[in-house]
C-alpha cells in the first residue's frame, strides 16, 4: 500500500499540483477570480457539454460493439482466435493521426463506404464516436473477456438444469458475475474518450473540441496557465464525479466466484447462433478494425516506383535526414521503455489491487480512484508537471530516461489494477482461509493459492500496460529528453515533414509499430500458458 | 507472407524478452547515465530544441573534432511547447543553447528574459534585416523559411488554369473551393498565413480578406499533418489518401521535399509554389540564461552559424541557411523557389496582436 500511495504522490500528485500552482499562484497572490473567469465561459460550458456527452456516446456504442467480441474470444474456440485478440489491440497503440488517415480513406470521401454505400462519416460526430469504438474495443474484449473465460460455465448450467431459460440464466448467473468487469471497462473507455485528443482533432476538424484539447491550447500554444490551471482542475473534478458514480454503482457487487482455467470453457462453436454471432464479430472487426489497419500496411508498401520495400530499406538508414539514429532503432528504445514501464506498472497497480482486496476501510477505497486519476488527466499537464517539480534532488530525473517509462507506467497502473480488482476480489477468501489454516504463511498463501488463479489476469494486465506504453504519446512527447524517440514519437516526426520517402517510412515505421504490438501480446500471452503453475 | 511473419514474431520475441532482462538489471543504467555526464561535465554541450530539429551525425561529429565538446540533444513537442518549456524551467535551464524560437515566438521568450547576449563569430556573414535583435544580441538568427501557398500542378495543367500567384488571387472565383489551410490557433503555418494577410491588407484590412475567403470556400483543418497529408491533392501522400484540394497552405521548401528518394528524378516536382503568398519564419538560438557550459554553448552558437551547418540544413529541417555564402543542396536549387519579396511583421507587432488577431480570426472563419 505504501509504495503504490508514495509512487502516486511523487509521480502524479506532486507535478500536477505544482504545474497548477504555477498558473494560479502569480505575482504573489492566488488567482482564484480565474476559475469564476474561466467557468463562466460560454464557449468553456459548451466545450465541457461536448466533452460530456461524446464520451458517454461513445462508451455506450463501445459496449455495444464489444461486449459480443469479449464474449466470442473468451468462450469460443476457432482458429486464430489470440492472434486476432492481439490485433484488435492494436489501434490502441497506433498514433491517432496515423489511424484516423487510415479511417478517413474507407469512411470518407471516395472512400470504401462512400463508394459502395454512399455513406460519408467525415467531419461528422458519427466519424469521432466510431472511431473511439475503434480505438477502445479491444479495452472491452480485454478487461471483461479476461474474467468471462475464467468463469465456470458449470454454474450458468446448473441454472438451466433447475428450469432456468438461456436468457434468464445469462441474467441471472453470468451478469452479475460480469458486472463489475464491465464497469470497469466502461469506466476505462469513459475515461479515454472523455479526454480524447488527437480524435477529435482529426475527424472532428476544427469546429469541436474537448477540455483536453483546450488544456493543450492553453498550456501549449496561448501559454495562458492560469486558464490551463483552471482547466485542469475542472476536468480533474468531472473525472473524480464519475469515479464516484462508478464506485457507487459497483460497491460490494464483486462476489466470490468460481475461477477455472479459461482453457476448459472454450469450445468450438455450435449450433447456428453461435456460429452466427461468431461470423457478425468477425465481421465487424473485419470492417472495423482489419480494414483501416490494412490501408497502412499497403501505403507502406505504395512507393513513387510502384510496389516494394523501398520505405522499409529508408528505416535502416540515418542519411534520410530526420533522425541522427535510424528510425529503426527507434523499436529497441520503445521496447525497452515499455518494459521498464510495465515492470513499474504491474508492481504499483498490482500491490494497489492487492490492497484494496486485504483491506476494504473507507480510506482504501477512495485510492482506487486516486489510482484513476492519471487517466483522466491531460498528457500536457502532466508532461510539463514533470519538466518544472522533478528537478530537484532527491527527484532529480529530468535528464533521465526513467522520466518517460515513469510517465508511461502512470497510464499503464490503473489498467492492472482495474484488470486485477474482479479478479482478486472474485478469489474465494475460504481458499485463502484454508490454506493459512493449514499452516501456510501470507507469502506461500498468495503464491500457491491466488497466483495460479491470478496468472491469466496478470498476463493481460501486463499486456495492456506493455501496449500503453508502446503506444503513449501525450507524455511522452512532452519531455524533452536526450535523443531516443519512441515508435510513436519517430513516426509524428516523420509526418510532420513533406516528401513521399518521409511520408513513406512513417507509414512502414506504423506497420513496425503494429507488429511489435501484436508480438510482444502473443509472447506474453504465452508466458503464461509454460509457466503460469511454476512461477 | 507467412513464414516472414513468424519469423519476425520470433526475433521479436528474443527482442521482447532481452528488454525485460535488461529491465530487470537495469536500475542502475540512470548511474552509469550520470557517471558518463558527471565526468565529462564540461565535455558536453546541451541544446534544447523542438521536435523537427535535426543534423547529421557526421556534422555534430566534426562540431566535437574541432572543439572537444558533445552535443546532447533534448527535444520536446512543436516549438510553441518548446518555447513554454524553456520559459517555464527558466529558473533551473535543461540546458546550454536553446534552438527553435523563431519571430512568431520571439517577444515572447525575450520579455521571459530567456537568454543571455552573445554576438556569434560569423555573424558578418548573416544579412541585416533576418537579425531582429541586432542590438541586444540576445539571439542568433540560424535558418529562415517561407510558409507559403503550395499548389497541385497536375491539376491546373489539366483544367488550364494559372496557378493562383497572390494573396488577392485567392480569393478570385476561378480558385473557388480549392485552397486547404490550418486552424491559426493549433498550428504554426496556419498562424503564420494569417499574418501573411494581415502584413498584406494591414490591420484594419485583414478581416475583410478572410470573410471572402470564406466565401471563396477555403476549407479548415486542425494540423499541417492533414491539410498536406491528406487533403492537398499534390503531395504524394494526399494523392494516396484521395485529397482533393489542390491549393494548401504549406512552405517554400515542400516542392524538393516531395522529390527526394523519388526515382527516377522528375523533371519538376508535382508541387509549385505561389511566389506572392508567403510569410517569412526565421527560427532562431540563444545561450541559456543560467546555462552550465557557456564555454561549450558559445562554440555551438558559432558551430550553428557555421558554413558545414549552415549547408547540412536544407535536407535536415528543410529550412534555408541565414549565411549568404552557404551553397544549397542540388535538390534545392532544382527544385526550390526562391522567394524575394515574403511578409513579415516585426515580432513586437505579433506579440502584441496575436491573440486579439486569433480570436477574432476564430469568429469569422469558424463560426
Amino acid at each position: 500500500m505504501a509504495l503504490p500511495l508514495l509512487f502516486f504522490a511523487a509521480f502524479f500528485g506532486y507535478p500536477v499540483a505544482a504545474i497548477v500552482t504555477r498558473g494560479l499562484h502569480q505575482g504573489g497572490g492566488w488567482q482564484f477570480g480565474r476559475i469564476g473567469d474561466v467557468l463562466g465561459d460560454a464557449g468553456i460550458r459548451h466545450v465541457l457539454w461536448f466533452t460530456c456527452w461524446q464520451a458517454a456516446a461513445s462508451t455506450a456504442l463501445t459496449l455495444l460493439a464489444a461486449l459480443p467480441g469479449a464474449y466470442v474470444f473468451a468462450r469460443l474456440d476457432f482458429p486464430g482466435r489470440r492472434l486476432l485478440r492481439a490485433i484488435v489491440t492494436v489501434p490502441f497503440v497506433l498514433p491517432t493521426v496515423v489511424a484516423g488517415s487510415a479511417f478517413l480513406a474507407l469512411l470518407g470521401r471516395d472512400g470504401f463506404t462512400d463508394s459502395l454505400f454512399g455513406v460519408r462519416l467525415d467531419t461528422s460526430v458519427w466519424a469521432i464516436l466510431i472511431a473511439h469504438v475503434f480505438f477502445n474495443y479491444a479495452v472491452v474484449v480485454r478487461t471483461v473477456g479476461g474474467l468471462w473465460a475464467q468463469l465456470d460455465p458449470a454454474q450458468e448450467e446448473a441454472a438451466r438444469m433447475l428450469g432456468a431459460g438461456r436468457l434468464a440464466a445469462w441474467r441471472r448467473v453470468t451478469l452479475p458475475a460480469l458486472g463489475p468487469s464491465v464497469a470497469a471497462a466502461a469506466l476505462m473507455v469513459f475515461l479515454f474518450t472523455f479526454t480524447s485528443f488527437g480524435v477529435i482533432q482529426i475527424l472532428g476538424g476544427p469546429t469541436y473540441s474537448t477540455l483536453e484539447v483546450e488544456i493543450y491550447r492553453q498550456t501549449a500554444e496561448i501559454f495562458d496557465l492560469p486558464t490551463a490551471a483552471v482547466l485542469t482542475l475542472l476536468q480533474l473534478a468531472a473525472v473524480v464525479a464519475i469515479l464516484a458514480v462508478h464506485a457507487w454503482t459497483v460497491r460490494r457487487r464483486e462476489s466470490a466466484l468460481r475461477l477455472v482455467d479459461p482453457a476448459l470453457t472454450a469450445h468450438r462453436p455450435r449450433g447456428a447462433a453461435e456460429r452466427t454471432l461468431l461470423g457478425a464479430v468477425l465481421a465487424v472487426i473485419a470492417l472495423l478494425i482489419l480494414l483501416p489497419l490494412g490501408v497502412l500496411v499497403v501505403r507502406s508498401f505504395d512507393t513513387p516506383g510502384g510496389y516494394g520495400l523501398a520505405f522499409y530499406r529508408a528505416l535502416g538508414s540515418t542519411d534520410g535526414g530526420t533522425f541522427s539514429v535510424a528510425p529503426w532503432e527507434t523499436v529497441g528504445n520503445s521496447l525497452r521503455f515499455a518494459a521498464v514501464a510495465t515492470v513499474i506498472a504491474l508492481t504499483v497497480g498490482g500491490l494497489a489491487a492487492a490492497a484494496l482486496v486485504r483491506r476494504a476501510g473507507r480510506l482504501v477505497r477512495g485510492f482506487d480512484a486516486l489510482l484513476m486519476l492519471p487517466l483522466g488527466t491531460s498528457a500536457v499537464t502532466i508532461g510539463f508537471g514533470f519538466l518544472i517539480a522533478l528537478d530537484k534532488p532527491p527527484l532529480d530525473l529530468r535528464d533521465s530516461w526513467l522520466l518517460v517509462p515513469l510517465a508511461q507506467a502512470l497510464v499503464g497502473a490503473p489498467f492492472v489494477m482495474r484488470v486485477m480488482l474482479p479478479v482478486l476480489r472474485a478469489v474465494d477468501e475460504r481458499l485463502r482461509e484454508a490454506a493459512a489454516v493449514l499452516g501456510a504463511s501470507p507469502w506461500r498463501v498468495w503464491r500457491e493459492v491466488e497466483l495460479p488463479l491470478v496468472s491469466r489476469a496478470v498476463a493481460i494486465a501486463a499486456g495492456f500496460a506493455f501496449a500503453v506504453s508502446l503506444g503513449e504519446f501525450g507524455a511522452t512527447v512532452f519531455i524533452a529528453r536526450p535523443d531516443d524517440p519512441t515508435l510513436p514519437v519517430a513516426v509524428a516526426r516523420l509526418l510532420g515533414r513533406a516528401g513521399a520517402l518521409n511520408y513513406g517510412q512513417a507509414m512502414a515505421l506504423s506497420t513496425v509499430l503494429m507488429l511489435v504490438c501484436a508480438a510482444s501480446l502473443l509472447v506474453l500471452e504465452s508466458l503464461r500458458t509454460t509457466g503460469s503453475g511454476e512461477l | 507472407m507467412r513464414t516472414t511473419s513468424r519469423r519476425a514474431a520470433g526475433a521479436l520475441a528474443l527482442a521482447a524478452a532481452a528488454a525485460t532482462v535488461l529491465a530487470a538489471c537495469g536500475s542502475d543504467s540512470p548511474d552509469k547515465g550520470k557517471d558518463k555526464a558527471g565526468s565529462g561535465g564540461s565535455k558536453t554541450v546541451t541544446l534544447v530544441s523542438h521536435d523537427s530539429f535535426a543534423a547529421s551525425k557526421s556534422v555534430l561529429a566534426q562540431f566535437t573534432k574541432e572543439t572537444g565538446y558533445t552535443v546532447k540533444v533534448l527535444r520536446g513537442g512543436d516549438a510553441g511547447a518548446a518555447v513554454n518549456q524553456a520559459i517555464l524551467t527558466k529558473d533551473h535551464p535543461r540546458g546550454d543553447v536553446f534552438f527553435g524560437v523563431d519571430n512568431t515566438l520571439l517577444s515572447r521568450a525575450l520579455d521571459n528574459g530567456l537568454f543571455t547576449p552573445y554576438a556569434a563569430k560569423d555573424l558578418g556573414q548573416v544579412p541585416a534585416d533576418v537579425q531582429l535583435d541586432a542590438a541586444g544580441h540576445r539571439v542568433t538568427p540560424i535558418d529562415s523559411g517561407d510558409v507559403c501557398v503550395n499548389y497541385d500542378r497536375a491539376y491546373f495543367t489539366a483544367h488550364h488554369l494559372a496557378p493562383p500567384q497572390t494573396f488577392a488571387d485567392l480569393v478570385k472565383p476561378a480558385y473557388k473551393n480549392l485552397l486547404v489551410t490550418e486552424n491559426v490557433s493549433t498550428s504554426s503555418p496556419g498562424l503564420a498565413f494569417l499574418l501573411g494577410s494581415a502584413a498584406t491588407y494591414g490591420d484594419g484590412g485583414w478581416q475583410g480578406y478572410w470573410k471572402q475567403l470564406k466565401s471563396n470556400g477555403v476549407e479548415v483543418v486542425d494540423s499541417w499533418e492533414q491539410a498536406y497529408n491528406d487533403r492537398f491533392s499534390g503531395s504524394s501522400a494526399g494523392k494516396q489518401a484521395k485529397g482533393d484540394r489542390p491549393l494548401v497552405v504549406s512552405y517554400a521548401s515542400s516542392p524538393p521535399a516531395e522529390v527526394i528518394g523519388v526515382t527516377p528524378e522528375p523533371a519538376q516536382s508535382p508541387v509549385g509554389v505561389s511566389t506572392g503568398t508567403c510569410f517569412r519564419q526565421i527560427e532562431f538560438a540563444g545561450l541559456l540564461h543560467g546555462a552550465k557550459n557557456t564555454a561549450g554553448g558559445r562554440a555551438l552558437i558559432d558551430f550553428m552559424l557555421s558554413k558545414a551547418f549552415q549547408q547540412d540544413m536544407p535536407l535536415q529541417m528543410y529550412v534555408d541557411p541565414v549565411r549568404e555564402d552557404a551553397v544549397e543542396p542540388p535538390v534545392f536549387v532544382k527544385y526550390g523557389t526562391k522567394i524575394d519579396h515574403p511578409t513579415t511583421l516585426a515580432p513586437a507587432k505579433i506579440a502584441a496582436k496575436r491573440d486579439d488577431w486569433v480570436g477574432a480570426w476564430n469568429s469569422i472563419v469558424l463560426k
